[in-house]
């Protein structure tokens, strides 16, 4: 049974559709109103604001908290400069992917660690030799994201931080209301993004501050279906959608490496050894089976599928997570599809693909599977590049 | 003599615009000369008051073809659209009705005034959209010309009639109700509660000089059903910044296709030798010439002012003359230093719509008699719409811009059109006195206002005789008919002139299909 958040005194109040679903374990709202229309829109053109507790937080401490990063995670910690923060991912030592998310350096030896899924037993058993202790802060640490165009003009308005110094992927702590949290530029839409963290016991006067504050700037609570599409604007990959971890993974072919994900760039390989280091200079040096790739699905192949049967056209206003098999246009599987939705910013239907690698390079012209009046079709879809939505303003 | 250009577009507004992207697209050498210093025609964007950004003249969006925004890649130019969520009426009594886009809140909220037209409300809907369905195809392609005997449109007659057969008698029949009932008597074959029937029929008035009770305004009905955001008929939608934005976007598009495009450039009069179009002429008498000339503006104004009587047979002149243009509405912009209250519904989701000021019928019929005799309403239909709701860059934080479009405002008031701007400050206080009626302290709220007669809208933006769609969307004056039969594929009788705009084929409101049809029907013919 899925229990409430800290914020769920103020989430279950306003949510007056009751759309709730499980999200680690946690209650997490799927979408306050009937419709999520107007939670997207406010990503895009004012700010949501959405709980995002559910995420597994780690406090990594200790002299060797560096160390013991730079060698369980594919990023060479050591380089991260006192309140930065990246985003980066681990594997196992057959350099398989189990899970992404981001680091935080408080100072020389003090980290933080999010992950989408837990991590404790995985950052335990590689900890061996490193003076350092990990502790789960998942539930006692609450966190709301604060995402799009207005979002700083609120966290101006609600916190004393210094945001126009605040850099993409930087932090800084703060004092909201008279106690202290921290504010990460980090988020999961691809645009002007804060993440606010703050015990447990904060939650609910941080919440009321923010939406006091956001009055005047559009803000709106947000549930999950409207980052749904965002994130696939935004081409973010997901944990259990997109890839799954190999420790849940039966086969091999379920397993995904960095590369394959489009996390490459993540991978300092050129260091000191790191879990997984020797598999994935292998995987780099003959490159990777299969690419995490953009797809900008076909408009007017789709719109003559629906008119042959006097439809108009159709467009699903939710993002989709059930997998769809990709072929060349000679009819040959060469992957599938695992996340999509319309992005009513960009006007254009977007998926999410693992290609084979000859068949995963920008322009190239493939087909995927859809649905017209429950026969099954195809239509043309092109490999693009991501993110599709890349405003100015996510870095300005 | 050289051509420096291939086609020279006159006027920078959102059809002018379309139409040069396609043609800049297509490889042709075009410029585009704006009279004003900003773009957009009446689909503009001004800062009027600081940090308050209003879309002058028209102020949302919902007929722009989608087809257009993908081949231009508008997206990526800059274009975001932002629905709206609701429609609502108040009412003088203190009740309201508020029309949402969930549909089971709508159903609950028409069933207090009745419930069989609450359950009548959906398939409604759903036969309005079979009906814009059909329509889609005739807006999107050049009118079919029912008098040629070529075979080409022939064949297009033949498809349209078998199209319109394959609708089923049911709404073939509806059709000719549509083409040829009034707007009320129209509903009133499917609705019993005129609270409902009264916001619903005003579509069928907007822009046109006519009432609801009047013949053929069941069709302006239909042309405000047209119009489809992501696959969704009858969805309207804001213009992120104002709906300037949208002719930025398309500009940005021509722009990116070579097309040069300069502001502050009128042109004084389109430059004709041997009964051809071979230029424009420059107030100060520069010339520039080019192998095509395009006209962005109004049949009226293109023929009237910009060719001149004498380049034009007797007959012509005339049909263009009795070319109803005829403005019958203005526009009350106001920056206001809170969201107004309604005292008859409170908080602000309700205002992510649009508002109506049309409380009955009567009142829309009254209001019209005061227009039919030469007077602005007392107590005119206003639509009304707070864009900073939903769209904070409009305004600075807390402030909210609130955009009205007031009908009825004739163009030939008694006392004579250019006696307008006498009579501005009186209906513009008649619009903030009707509203006071719903937000009882709006007046107080006020930091700025702009008052829009159909006199400016003609003298500032070029509209003739204040008409928003560049000529009534009267049956007798679409399809192959518009602006005039024989010329309604956007040649005119001046070789090398045509015509992009509003006034030809399928009309106004910001959808962009005038621009593109006569770009394509250019470029197919060889005339650029």
């Amino acid at each position: 049974m899925p229990i409430p958040s800290p914020f769920h005194p103020r989430t279950f109040e306003l949510c007056t559709s009751l759309h709730f679903k499980d999200w680690a374990g946690y209650h997490a709202v799927c979408r306050y109103d009937t419709y999520h229309e107007r939670e997207y829109f406010a990503f895009r053109h004012a700010s949501g604001m959405i709980d995002v507790t559910p995420l597994f937080k780690y406090d990594i401490m200790g002299p060797d908290a560096e160390a013991f990063l730079s060698h369980v995670m594919v990023k060479n910690i050591a380089k991260l400069k006192h309140d930065q923060v990246t985003y980066c991912c681990w594997c196992d030592q057959r350099g398989k992917l189990i899970d992404e998310g981001t680091v935080w350096r408080f100072d020389d030896n003090t980290f933080r660690v999010t992950a989408a899924e837990p991590s404790l037993s995985w950052f335990d058993r590689n900890k061996r030799g490193y003076d350092v202790s990990i502790v789960d802060v998942t539930e006692q640490i609450a966190a709301v994201s604060l995402q799009g165009p207005t979002s700083r003009d609120i966290l101006k308005l609600a916190s004393d931080a210094d945001l126009d110094n605040l850099k993409f992927f930087r932090m800084t702590p703060a004092t909201i209301d008279g106690f202290d949290v921290v504010i990460t530029r980090t988020g999961y839409t691809g645009d002007l993004v804060y993440e606010i963290w703050t015990p447990n016991k904060h939650a609910c006067v941080l919440w009321d501050a923010l939406m006091d504050a956001g009055k005047t700037y559009g803000i709106e609570p947000a549930g999950l279906d409207a980052m749904d599409i965002t994130r696939v604007e935004a081409g973010f990959i997901m944990n259990g959608v997109d890839y799954y971890s190999a420790n849940h993974c039966l086969i091999e072919n379920r397993m995904s490496t960095p590369y394959e994900a489009a996390l490459g760039w993540t991978v300092n390989l050129k260091r000191e050894p790191f879990v997984g280091q020797e598999a994935l200079i292998r995987e780099k040096e003959q490159g990777p089976d299969r690419e995490f790739v953009g797809l900008v699905l076909d408009w007017d192949e789709y719109e003559a599928l629906q008119a042959a049967w006097g439809l108009p056209p159709e467009i699903c206003n939710e993002a989709w997570r059930d997998p769809r098999p990709i072929y060349t246009p000679d009819g040959r599987q060469v992957g599938y599809a695992t996340s999509g939705a319309w992005s009513p910013t960009l006007k254009q239907n977007l998926a999410l693909a693992t290609i084979n690698t000859p068949f995963s390079a920008i322009g190239t012209e493939l087909r995927i599977e859809v649905t017209v009046e429950y026969e099954r079709k195809t239509i043309k879809a092109m490999v693009s590049d991501k993110p599709f939505f890349d405003p100015p303003r996510k870095r300005s | 003599m050289a051509n420096t250009y291939d086609a020279i577009i006159i006027g920078g507004g959102h059809n002018g615009l379309v139409c040069a992207a396609y043609l800049a697209k297509a490889g042709r050498k075009v410029l585009v000369l704006e009279r004003r210093h900003v773009l957009g025609g009446a689909a503009v964007t001004e800062e009027l008051h600081p940090g308050f950004h209003f879309s002058v003249c028209s102020y949302v969006v919902s007929l722009f073809r989608p087809h257009i925004i993908r081949e231009l890649e508008l997206a990526k130019h800059g274009l975001e659209l932002i629905p709206l969520e609701s429609s609502f009426l108040p009412l003088p009594d203190g009740d309201s009705l508020c029309r949402w886009s969930d549909s089971h809140r709508t159903r609950r909220e028409i069933s207090r005034f009745s419930a069989k037209d609450a359950e009548i409300y959906p398939e409604f809907g759903l036969a309005m959209s079979k009906m814009a369905q059909f329509a889609k195809q005739i807006i999107d392609n050049p009118a079919p010309d029912p008098a040629s005997m070529k075979p080409s449109e022939l064949m297009r007659l033949l498809r349209l009639t078998k199209e319109f057969r394959g609708l089923g008698s049911d709404l073939m029949h509806m059709q000719m109700q549509l083409m040829t009932m009034s707007a009320l008597e129209f509903l009133d074959l499917w609705f019993e509660s005129e609270v409902l029937k009264a916001p619903m029929s005003v579509s069928g008035i907007i822009g046109t000089f006519l009432g609801v009770r009047s013949p053929g305004t069941a069709y302006v009905l239909l042309h405000h059903y047209m119009g489809e955001i992501d696959g969704a008929f009858r969805s309207w939608g804001f213009s992120k910044g104002g709906t300037g934005t949208i002719s930025l976007a398309i500009a940005n598009a021509a722009r990116a296709h070579g097309a040069e495009i300069r502001t502050e450039s009128p042109v004084d009069h389109v430059l004709i030798e041997h009964g051809q179009a071979v230029g424009v002429v420059m107030p100060n008498g520069d010339e520039i010439r080019a192998k095509t000339i395009v006209s962005g503006l109004d049949p009226n104004r293109t023929f009237l002012k910009m060719v001149g009587e004498s380049n034009l047979d007797d007959d012509f002149v005339t049909q263009i003359k009795r070319f109803k243009l005829r403005g019958s509405s203005g526009k009350v912009n106001l920056a206001v230093d809170r969201l107004p209250e309604f005292s008859c519904r409170s908080g602000s989701e309700h205002l992510r719509g649009d508002v109506a000021i049309c409380p009955g019928i009567d009142y829309l019929e009254k209001a019209y008699d005061e227009a039919k005799y030469g007077d602005f309403s007392r107590r005119p239909y206003i639509n009304m719409v707070v864009p900073s709701v939903v769209d904070p860059t409009v305004a600075p934080p807390g402030k909210h811009i609130i955009s009205c479009f007031v009908q009825y405002a004739p163009y030939n008031i008694k006392e004579g059109a250019e006696h307008w701007p006498e009579r501005r400050e009186a209906f513009g206080e008649t619009v903030i006195d009707t509203l006071e009626e719903y937000i009882p302290n709006l007046r107080e709220t006020i930091l700025f206002k702009q008052v829009l007669t159909p006199w400016d809208l003609e003298q500032e933006f070029g509209l003739t005789e204040g008409n928003i769609f560049h000529g009534e969307l009267s049956p007798e004056q679409l399809l192959f008919q518009r602006p005039t039969s024989g010329w309604a594929k956007y040649r005119t009788p001046v070789k090398n002139l045509w015509m992009c705009a509003s006034g030809t084929h399928p009309g106004g409101g910001i959808m962009g299909a005038p621009g593109e049809l006569a770009a394509k029907m250019m470029l197919k013919t060889g005339g650029v």
